[in-house]
Order: structure tokens, then C-alpha cells, then sequence
């Protein structure tokens, strides 16, 4: 048993080379661990005092979001709200306010719930997980990172430092939309991001479309191609239907798998909708589900 | 590096004092302030991370104790619902949710006055929708909620 509270980046790695796992804020570890889903590891580092991987900043080819930003941060971050919107829709939604204060980025990543929040969005926007390893670094595309439901392609002495997040475009815009049955303490019944960007004529120039608890991890939509050239309207019912017809959710106790089939199309086309217009210059507040009253009051 | 075996042995703050404490690497935040260092303000409702009874604060903002591990609060400072008395005269917060009947059972008291404590700490002007998500992470199963919402806004008006 040990407990260890690392200082840098290569404490932490080397502290997981001889087996400990992180632990950031703990709200999915500490939690799972009393929930008795498993047991808290024998041996744990604590990364929660590395400084440097708090800050949203520049980075390789765009904006890099270190992996200990909490969802708090992201939320009211100007940056990300401007430039990421539907990442501050989806940190906005997570737990409550003391989830958010403690629970980090990079812990929503590597838990790889199908039903996170921050998933859908990073997908839309073609982020790319930096992790460090003995080795060295390496850069690891979200949709080679996640493997199913709870695994990573990650080595277990591979720590998340970053992820990186491309350029955004001119005219563009992103939501991400869950539905939930209560405000907070929610986790999403199903759940999708839109990242758009608009032609001159206010026509969709090309889209992308990810969606949360549809499958064993977040997944983009193929074929949003079919949205390009196509007003706000069209393109969003065409969202619909391709998430709908992609989407290959389970039942359980929280919806039945036809509910969450039709429900994903409604979030899809929601998402789309909310992204065309803030690419147009519309303000809707975040997160975009408040906006469109989503959840019991 | 601080490396040791369990039990752990660290320094906590809470409220300002530092407690020598010795205790396993998985026990709580929760049950450390209520054993080790004997406030009991602090309570535990489902001990799931669900109700906020055990709200308290870390470095300023609000923690689920019951699902944060103690051993990870060392170096930062906590604290607990005795810490927000003011002397001998409470805090406006305690003040308001007396006046405005929104303490019945108040086992959620302590908790929401955290999480009330926080919101105004960061944003001294909320509108009556921020207080919502403010407190958004207690409950409560006695009022009903709008005399603590009221004690609150109360609170930010004075
Ligand atoms: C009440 C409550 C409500 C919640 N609501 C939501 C919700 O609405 N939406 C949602 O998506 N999630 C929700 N969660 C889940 C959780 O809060 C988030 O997934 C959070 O982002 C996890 O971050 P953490 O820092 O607490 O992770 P931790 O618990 O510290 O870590 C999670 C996992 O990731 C690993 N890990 C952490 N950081 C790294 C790293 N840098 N590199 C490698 N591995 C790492 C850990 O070893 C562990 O396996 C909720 C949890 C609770 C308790
Ligand atoms: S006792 Fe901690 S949230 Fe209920
Ligand atoms: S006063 Fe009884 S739970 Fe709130």
C-alpha cells in the first residue's frame, strides 16, 4: 500500500511504472471504489499538484486543454466557451458544482464512460489525447484512445497529460445536448455534440456529429458529408436520422434501447440546430440544455 | 515525493488548526474530520456523493467529503461548518436560514451552508438561478427548498 503525492510529470510516471494509479480529483475512483464497483487500488499517486497540466493554453496545431482542468475551468473559461463551446455544454452539466471543482478532464477521459460528457464534444472537434509514458510522449487519437467501456488503449504506466484540440474554423459553432430526467447529479441518458461550420450563405459547409450511451464507448456519426450544402432545418433532421440509424444503444434500468434510438436523433438534430446558430453569431448561453429547458425543473 | 506505508500519517488543516492525524489511505475526508479531529458539524447522509451532507470546503471550494480521501487533503486547507461561525456570532448564512424557517430536521444545514458559502464567496450578486445550481448538489427532504433558496438570496442582498 502507498500513497504518493507527485510533484512533476516524471514523478507521476514513474510512480505508475511501479504500479499506482492516478488519482485526480477521485470523484469517479474514490466513488467507484465506496460504490464497491472495484476496489481502491492498493497504490495510488496523487496528480492533483501538477500545476502544469491545469492550464488551458496554446498548443501543437491549436489550443491545448492540460489534463487536470476541472470542469468547473472549462465551463466559464472565455476561451473555451468562445472557441469550444460544446465542451463548456458538456464540463456545465457534469454532477454538481463540487463534482465540477474537483473532477478533471483528463479523469473523464481515462474513466472512458460511454456516457461521459466531455467525450462527444472533444470528438466533434478532433482532439487528440497527449500522454507521457517511461518512453516518452506519445499522441493518441480519441477514437484509438477509448476501447470500450471503462478501457483505454493506454498503457496502465501511461499518464493523460493534455488534450489537444485543432484550430477552429471561421464561422463556426458547437453544442453538445443530453437528455437527463433531473438537472444535476444526472448522468446522460444519451447525448450529442455538433461542431459546424457555415458557407457564406449560411448553408452547412461541413459538420461533425458525436454521440454518448449509444455504444461501449463515444462515437462519431460517418457521413455528416450528407449535411454539407444544406440549410439549418434540412441539415439537422439529416443529423437526426443518421444518429438515430447509427446509434446502437442497450436497455437498462434508465431507458429501454428503442427510447434511447429515437431520443440520440432528438439530441442530434438539437445539437446541430444550437451549433448552426451560434456559427451564425447567435448567443445561447451555456450549457445549451438550460437554454432549451432539457430536464425537470 | 511523500512516500509511507499505511497507516499514513499526515498534517490536515481545518480551520485554520493543523491535526497530526494517522489514518488508512482510503478513509475519508469525512470520517477523519468527524473521528480524528472530532467536529461532528459535518455529516454523512448517503455517503455515496449524492446529498451533500458532507459538504465542506477545500482550498475555498465545496468537496463531497465523504468520497474525498483524506490522505489527499494534506497541504490544503479545510473547512467545516465550525469553521464559518464568527466567534461567538454567526454567520449570516446561519443567521437567514434561521429567520426564514428554512432549518427544520437540519441535517442538511451544515452542507448547504457550505455550498451557499462557496457560491457567494465567487459571485457576491447571484441571480436566483445561479443559487439553484449553487446548492444544486444538496438535498434536502424537509423544506422544500424555497425557504433555504430565500435565506440565501437574503444572504447576497445584505
Ligand atoms: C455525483 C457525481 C456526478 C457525476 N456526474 C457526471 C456527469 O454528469 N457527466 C460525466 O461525464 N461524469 C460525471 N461524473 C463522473 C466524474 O465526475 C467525471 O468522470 C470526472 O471528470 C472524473 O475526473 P476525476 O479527476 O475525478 O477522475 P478520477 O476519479 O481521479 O480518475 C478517474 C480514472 O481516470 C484515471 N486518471 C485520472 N487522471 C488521469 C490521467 N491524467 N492520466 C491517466 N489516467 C488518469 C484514474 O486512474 C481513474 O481510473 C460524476 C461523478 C459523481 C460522483
Ligand atoms: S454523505 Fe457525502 S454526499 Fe451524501
Ligand atoms: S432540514 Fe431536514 S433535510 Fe433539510
Amino acid at each position: 500500500m502507498s500513497f504518493t503525492i507527485a510533484a512533476t510529470v516524471e514523478e507521476a510516471v514513474e510512480a505508475m511504472a511501479n504500479g499506482a494509479r492516478p488519482i485526480a480529483g477521485g470523484t469517479d475512483l474514490v466513488v467507484g471504489a465506496r460504490h464497491g464497483k472495484s476496489a481502491l487500488p492498493d497504490d495510488l499517486v496523487a496528480i492533483d499538484r501538477l500545476a502544469e497540466l491545469a492550464e488551458i493554453g496554446p498548443g501543437p496545431g491549436g489550443h491545448r486543454v492540460g489534463a487536470l482542468v476541472t470542469h468547473a475551468q472549462l465551463m466559464i473559461d472565455p476561451f473555451i466557451v468562445e472557441n469550444y463551446t460544446a465542451l463548456a455544454d458538456a464540463a456545465a452539466l457534469v454532477g454538481s458544482p463540487s463534482t465540477r471543482n474537483v473532477g478533471t478532464l483528463g479523469g473523464n477521459v481515462m474513466n472512458a464512460s460511454p456516457a461521459m460528457d466531455t467525450g462527444a464534444p472533444l470528438l466533434v472537434f478532433g482532439a487528440t489525447a497527449r500522454v507521457a509514458g517511461p518512453g516518452g510522449e506519445r499522441t493518441v487519437p480519441l477514437d484509438e484512445l477509448w476501447t470500450g467501456p471503462g478501457t483505454t488503449s493506454a498503457a496502465a504506466n501511461e499518464l493523460l497529460i493534455a488534450l489537444n484540440l485543432p484550430m477552429p474554423s471561421d464561422r463556426c459553432g458547437s453544442a453538445y445536448v443530453r437528455l437527463e430526467y433531473r438537472r444535476a447529479m444526472e448522468i446522460a441518458v444519451v447525448g450529442a455534440a455538433a461542431g459546424v461550420t457555415l458557407a457564406e450563405d449560411g448553408t452547412v459547409a461541413s459538420a461533425s456529429v458525436a454521440l454518448s450511451a449509444v455504444a461501449p464507448t463515444i462515437v462519431a456519426v460517418a457521413g455528416t458529408d450528407a449535411l454539407n450544402g444544406l440549410a439549418l432545418a434540412d441539415a439537422a433532421a439529416t443529423a437526426a436520422e443518421l444518429a438515430s440509424d447509427q446509434a446502437s444503444p442497450i436497455s437498462d434500468l434508465r431507458a429501454s434501447d428503442s427510447y434511447r434510438r429515437h431520443c440520440v436523433g432528438v439530441m442530434a438534430k438539437r445539437a446541430v440546430d444550437a451549433a448552426c446558430r451560434r456559427a451564425a453569431g447567435e448567443s445561447i448561453s451555456v450549457p445549451v440544455n438550460r437554454a432549451l429547458g432539457i430536464g425537470a425543473a | 515525493m511523500s512516500e509511507s506505508a499505511t497507516p499514513q500519517n499526515f498534517d490536515l488543516e481545518v480551520n485554520g488548526i493543523s491535526y497530526p492525524i494517522s489514518a488508512d489511505q482510503g478513509k475519508n475526508l469525512l470520517s477523519v474530520i468527524r473521528e480524528d479531529v472530532g467536529l461532528t458539524g459535518t455529516k454523512e447522509g448517503c455517503d455515496d456523493c449524492e446529498c451533500g451532507a458532507c459538504m465542506v470546503l477545500l482550498d475555498g471550494q465545496p468537496v463531497n467529503s465523504c468520497s474525498y480521501l483524506a490522505v489527499q487533503a494534506q497541504g490544503r486547507t479545510v473547512t467545516t461548518i465550525e469553521g464559518v461561525m464568527q466567534g461567538e456570532e454567526m454567520h449570516a448564512l446561519q443567521r437567514n436560514l434561521l429567520d426564514e424557517g428554512g432549518v427544520q430536521c437540519g441535517f442538511c444545514t451544515p452542507g448547504m451552508i457550505m455550498s451557499a458559502h462557496a457560491l457567494l464567496d465567487r459571485n457576491s450578486n447571484p441571480t436566483p438561478e445561479d443559487v439553484k445550481i449553487g446548492l444544486s448538489g444538496n438535498l434536502c427532504r424537509c423544506t422544500g427548498y424555497a425557504k433555504i433558496l430565500a435565506a440565501v438570496e437574503k444572504t447576497a442582498a445584505e
